[in-house]
């Protein structure tokens, strides 16, 4: 029903601007990783693989790497262990009140990123709220000092985040279960625990793997909270993109970074989305 | 839902459930409470208890030229970016609703990637671009950038919008005579109202808030979060509890108002939901 020219007037325009600004930029981006920096640090436009090298033979690269896949898996287990039971009693148990909570959790999105880990870090401070209410409490003589500049503070800064991201679809998820199901699973006779475990959170399982995958991808690239929180023993992937940009001026081997970034979470979302289909059964 | 809930088992369950609920909310807003309330506290950020409440926080911000600079800097990219990602997001979701063209997966993958992708990626690649066409950094390159990163946002709440969408509607309009561009300003655009409004909300909101992005596009002018980054470092101070504070009312308000609105409309209000559900979009 519509013609050629509405959809070329729909079409064009963002396609264009998506080329000029998305799609270029990320080919420069690939590019760029095949150049290298002079000593002068002007960028040299010659192709090699020298960056590729470098990340590969300095342990540094794979290390930080490692850590933060490492801390993102532990944000996204703590995400799922929060936001699982609290979805599962919002759609199951919370009744009338179940539109307001589901508001409360949306809320703290709304607080700024920023503003929030700034929070946690006057709490969890040598004289922050935690430590000087303990003290106050008799409870300790002398400041808890592994509770920031740690990884465990980006852990808990990046739960606190990521939780309502990893709660919204599993609780589409839950919602979306004919309760039928779950009322046909009763008058048959299986317990609670037998029904949740055979039919309630099947179904909820493609929910699960998408707030797994977006507590997980989200935290991954994060270069706020470790800045802010992580100390030395915190530095996240992002941290050496962010100071190769800055102080290094070394914009190509954090192409090359970020390059790898950009395929590891794309092939995440690949697999993420590979498993959400083999598990929904519609 | 009475059979869940009868029965001592499901008591004793349903009781767990409710610690739960209650521990994970106590956690959500355990640093927003603490944020509110030591921007009142005399003694500055940290100490146990509070004490000497004092509005000298507030009194200092209102005095401090250099962060209403950057609230005005911020609220001009937001405006800015808003109008960016909507006039190419709108048109976006348009066509990946009903036009066909060679290359619709890779572009539906492309718009929507900066949801998902850490936004220093996004923000290092532009910055190639701007150096490589010697744009210099300023508040433009960060609109430019926002502009360009929240088209997703649009173009997935207004896609999502368009699904619930009678197209017997615009059919009905074009059959009487009107053309398309009257069929979308009177018919299609209005049924989108309730999906645009929402989706310039959400830009609104995720561009005062950008850091990532802006932090390789920043030239003179400072954006009010880059702002607070750069007092962070140098030391925490009450004022930025006092300033984080203001905003939270504001944003505060806009959801209530927001709430409001959709649930008069539709009887329900899921902000952002779309957005959730588009990561589908980005990897299939």
């Amino acid at each position: 029903m519509f013609s050629r020219a509405y959809k070329t007037a729909v079409t064009v325009p963002p396609l264009v601007w998506v080329a000029v600004f998305l799609l270029v930029p990320y080919l420069l981006m690939f590019g760029y990783s095949f150049w290298s920096v002079s000593p002068a640090q002007t960028i040299v436009h010659t192709w090699n693989l020298e960056n590729y090298k470098e990340l590969l033979q300095k342990p540094v690269y794979w290390q930080t790497l490692l850590r933060s896949m490492w801390i993102a898996a532990r944000v996204m287990l703590f995400s799922l262990l929060l936001g699982y039971p609290l979805a599962y009693f919002l759609s199951f148990y919370a009744g009338k009140r179940k539109d307001l909570l589901y508001q409360m959790v949306i809320i703290p999105l709304w607080v700024s990123y920023l503003v929030r880990a700034y929070a946690w870090k006057t709490i969890l401070g040598a004289d922050g709220v935690l430590n000087t209410s303990l003290q106050y409490a008799h409870l300790i003589n002398h400041p808890l000092d592994f509770l920031l500049y740690s990884p465990f503070a980006v852990v808990l800064t990046l739960t606190h985040i990521y939780t309502p991201f990893a709660f919204l679809p599993i609780y589409a998820a839950l919602e979306h279960i004919p309760r039928n199901l779950v009322e046909a699973s009763h008058d048959l006779g299986a317990t609670p625990a037998q029904t949740f475990w055979k039919v309630i959170f099947p179904l909820s399982i493609p929910g699960v793997l998408a707030g797994a995958t977006f507590a997980f991808v989200l935290s991954l690239g994060d270069f706020l909270a470790p800045l802010l929180l992580g100390g030395p023993s915190g530095i996240m992937i992002s941290n050496i993109v962010v100071s190769l940009f800055g102080a290094a001026y070394n914009w190509p081997l954090g192409a090359a970074i970020s390059l790898g970034m950009l395929v590891l979470v794309v092939s995440l979302l690949f697999f993420s989305e590979r498993l959400e289909k083999k598990w929904s059964f519609s | 839902m009475e059979l869940l809930v009868s029965g001592p088992a499901n008591a004793s369950r349903s009781r767990w459930l409710l610690a739960h609920a209650a521990t994970v909310f106590a956690f959500l807003y355990f640093p927003i409470a603490v944020l509110i309330l030591y921007s009142f506290n005399g003694q500055g950020v940290g100490g146990f208890p509070p004490h000497n409440l004092t509005l000298d926080w507030y009194r200092m911000l209102f005095g401090d030229g250099a962060i209403w600079d950057s609230v005005f800097n911020s609220l001009q990219v937001a405006f800015a970016a808003m109008a960016i990602s909507l006039m190419f997001g709108v048109p976006a979701a348009l066509a990946l609703d009903r036009a066909q063209f060679t290359g619709k997966a890779v572009f539906r993958r492309l718009v929507l990637l900066p949801l998902i992708l850490p936004g220093i990626i996004t923000g290092l690649s532009l910055a190639m671009l701007f150096k490589l066409t010697n744009v210099k950094t300023s508040l433009l390159t960060i609109i430019l950038g926002h502009g360009t990163a929240l088209i997703s946002v649009a173009t997935t709440e207004v896609f999502a919008g368009l699904q619930k969408l009678d197209r017997a509607q615009e059919e009905a309009s074009l059959d009487l005579g009107a053309n398309y561009w009257q069929t979308f300003w009177r018919v299609t655009m209005p049924n989108l109202k309730l999906s645009i409004i929402g989706a310039a909300l959400l830009i609104f909101t995720l561009s005062m808030d950008e850091i990532a992005v802006s932090f390789f596009l920043i030239g003179r002018d400072n954006t009010l979060p880059l702002e607070i980054w750069g007092r962070l470092r140098r030391g925490i101070t009450p004022e930025i509890n006092a300033v984080s504070t203001i905003i939270f009312v504001f944003s505060l308000v806009t959801i209530v108002v927001w709430y409001r609105l959709r649930v008069r409309a539709e009887g329900s209000a899921e902000v952002g939901t779309e957005l959730i559900d588009s990561t589908a979009y980005v990897a299939n």
